[in-house]
């Protein structure tokens, strides 16, 4: 049972191979955290789980009448709710993970400073609830689908692509912002507002085709612009996929993700005596 | 028996007490306007380096069971985070030959809103065992626990009693070469504290490791064959048990609180300085200093003050903590002074707590306050866990019949033997 073997040197800032094996050790508390926070959400909720169903939806309806009824922007030939849902699922993965990882560590503050673990598996086990919604969110786009009678094209066969870089996206900012969360408690206000403008320069209420030409290479570089893109492409596949763009998105994502961890690494050793 | 398993080498670490903030992380505000400020202002910050460890170095061996006492902040529990890895040192090393799982804190990663059974899991986790190896060994947690009735209880509902029980019984089915127990059976009857110092000599029998640190020197001396002392972050003693006992109670006894005692602590002290404590004692009847007593015993305070702004009147207050919550469990006061106290007065005073069994077995923090009669906030001198706390033990290994095992709050007959001041010229 025991690796009898085992030796361990404790030195300052000379813990970095054992860092990895101890993931690996870890590797269950991703899932006994996010475990956690899923069964406390829905004990402490008098509806549970329809919180999850009730959001997406309303936002679907909000937006549809807004940008497809008030503001008549174009649908790119398929129903205006599809266009919206099918954008709506990424970005409400994406800010949900964003939030939770980037709180997750003040929101631990007691277990940090008492058990050692890796800490990258806090805001991690934060993206991986924000997935378990997603999950669920996405199931109604597909019954929102058979309303409308809409048939997917096979590039959904890419989807988990671009599902993975929600993920990455994400997680990388959230390590960045929950370290940074550790030191400068500022961010607790900065994420929401990020969250809120994102909202909005980010194409979910409308195409990113009525973007100017121009300018449309400068506006993927927001990350969630290739992934919203990929996953209207993926699901809707109603029109070509802008590669540039796409590719674009994807160093922002790359480059967030590196250094965020690096960021959250390089601060994580002091995060016990912070907090 | 004798190979090393903990190997720790000059191990040090380092803070920075920034006096400025009380809290000890920063805003974003306070980074810009320092790095703006380059104004003749005097200076905001005023940063003390502390060494909470200090250059400490000893070895343990497979299987021994070694206890590490000290003080309130006498470094023990950062050299335990230390050997945890929960903090990094600032130089030395440490060399582990196994696994270590600590108990730094009773239900770390519990939560209250999940069961009994929710948790056995969730903190089994947190502590690095496997879901396989909590399986197994579920059963035998549940029943040392005793908490069979509530498996699926949210634990919010549970006692302090059963809280306890189960996070120690989570921590003490762990397989880890190497446990680390810090204080964390203050609390809980005598019954299940005794239960626990037995599996905690099963585990070294076993040919494990562990680290005990507590204030209960009854505990020390029935589980650890070795103890080290920690002052001020350096290894003070490492010797057999009785030994450093010994060794520490000559230092209690010869450290005296008096008015300068902590007074940047604004945790450990508090006050403007109107009146300070400057001398504080605990004895037994036979007027010993000595922190522990039997149930039953009577306890003596034995206090000494000094006024050195003008006050109405002078009012003592003594509570006793909680070990674990912190909270006060019971206090009580006496005007020892009616009238306005000149400048310079001093004061001798000692109280009695008189032989009832009213004070269940425990470790009880104190909390020494003065203060003028109006409780007035500007006029108080705090000692907040300064002193050994109090350790209250059972008298023989059975439950003496009759002794009321309280919880909770409960008041203690509390009298003045002895007050009497000398003033500075003339009576006040």
């Amino acid at each position: 049972m025991q690796d009898t073997n085992f030796t361990l040197i404790i030195e300052a800032g000379k813990n970095k191979k054992q860092y990895f094996k101890d993931i690996w050790h870890y590797r269950e508390l991703f899932y006994f955290l996010a475990w956690r926070d899923i069964l406390v959400r829905y004990k402490q909720t008098v509806i549970g789980i329809l919180w999850v169903i009730i959001r997406p939806l309303l936002t679907m309806i909000v937006f549809t009448v807004i940008f497809g009824k008030i503001a008549k922007l174009p649908s790119e030939g398929v129903p205006y709710p599809l266009l919206v849902f099918s954008a709506m699922l990424p970005w409400q993965f994406f800010s949900n993970a964003l939030l939770d990882s980037s709180n997750s560590l003040i929101g631990n503050a007691n277990m940090i400073s008492k058990v050692y673990f890796p800490r990258l598996v806090m805001p991690t086990s934060a993206v991986i609830v924000s997935f378990a919604d997603f999950v669920i969110s996405f199931s109604i786009l597909i019954m929102v689908m058979i309303w409308y009678r809409f048939t997917p094209s096979l590039n959904i066969l890419f989807l988990p692509f671009f599902i993975f870089i929600t993920f990455m996206a994400a997680l990388g900012a959230g390590l960045f912002l929950c370290a940074l969360n550790v030191k400068y408690r500022d961010f607790r206000y900065v994420v929401p507002f990020v969250i809120q403008l994102g909202l909005y320069i980010s194409p979910v209420g409308f195409s990113s085709h009525i973007v100017p030409e121009n300018y449309k290479l400068l506006y993927a570089l927001n990350p969630m612009v290739g992934v919203i893109d990929g996953f209207r492409w993926a699901l809707l596949g109603n029109t070509p996929l802008y590669i540039p763009g796409l590719l674009a998105s994807l160093l922002t994502v790359f480059f967030i993700f590196i250094s965020g961890l690096w960021y959250f690494r390089k601060t994580e050793k002091d995060f016990a005596d912070v907090i | 028996m004798s190979n090393t398993i903990i190997k720790v080498e000059n191990l040090s670490k380092r803070y920075v007490i920034k006096h400025q903030n009380r809290e000890r992380y920063t805003t974003l505000r306070d980074v810009i306007t320092n790095t703006f400020n380059f104004s003749n202002k005097k200076k905001l910050h005023t940063s003390e380096e502390f060494w909470a460890v200090n250059n400490l170095s000893f070895n343990i061996g497979q299987g021994e069971r070694l206890g590490i006492i000290g003080r309130n902040g006498a470094g023990k529990s950062t050299l335990l985070k230390l050997i945890s890895r929960i903090t990094e040192p600032t130089m030395g090393k440490i060399t582990l030959n196994g696994r270590v799982a600590s108990l730094l804190e009773i239900g770390t990663g519990f939560h209250p809103e999940l069961t009994g059974r929710e948790n056995i899991f969730l903190n089994g986790a947190v502590l690095g065992m496997r879901r396989l190896e909590i399986k197994k060994k579920f059963d035998e947690i549940v029943s040392f626990a005793e908490i069979e009735q509530f498996l699926d209880t949210p634990v919010k509902r549970y006692s302090s009693g059963m809280y306890v029980r189960l996070a120690f019984a989570v921590a003490a089915h762990l397989e880890p070469e190497i446990l680390i127990v810090d204080e964390v059976l203050a609390v809980g009857d005598a019954h299940f504290q005794k239960k626990c110092l037995g599996k905690m000599e099963d585990v070294g029998k076993e040919g494990r490791t562990v680290l005990f640190v507590s204030h209960n020197m009854m505990a020390i001396r029935q589980l650890c064959p070795r103890c080290i002392l920690i002052d001020q972050g350096k290894l003070i003693i490492d010797d057999k048990t009785n030994t450093t006992i010994n060794h520490y109670n000559q230092i209690s006894k010869n450290t005296k609180i008096d008015e300068k005692t902590h007074i940047h602590n604004e945790k450990l002290r508090r006050g403007e300085g109107a009146i300070r404590f400057t001398k504080i004692e605990i004895t037994n009847a036979l007027g010993e200093s000595c922190p522990s007593f039997k149930i039953g015993e009577s306890i003596f305070f034995k206090m000494s003050y000094k006024v050195f702004k003008i006050m109405d009147g002078v009012k003592i207050h003594i509570a006793l903590k909680s070990g674990i919550s912190r909270e006060t469990v019971t206090n009580f006061e006496h005007i020892l002074l009616d009238n306005p106290v000149l400048p310079d007065t001093e004061g001798d005073v000692t109280l009695e707590i008189a032989a009832h069994h009213v004070i269940r077995s425990g470790e009880y923090p104190l909390y020494f306050h003065l203060a003028d009669k109006h409780d007035s906030p500007a006029s108080i001198d705090v000692v907040d866990e300064v002193t050994l706390p109090l350790v209250i033990s059972e008298e023989s290994d059975l439950h003496t019949p009759g002794i009321p095992m309280r919880s909770g709050c409960f008041s203690v007959p509390s009298r003045i033997i002895e007050s009497k001041i000398h003033s500075p010229n003339h009576h006040a």
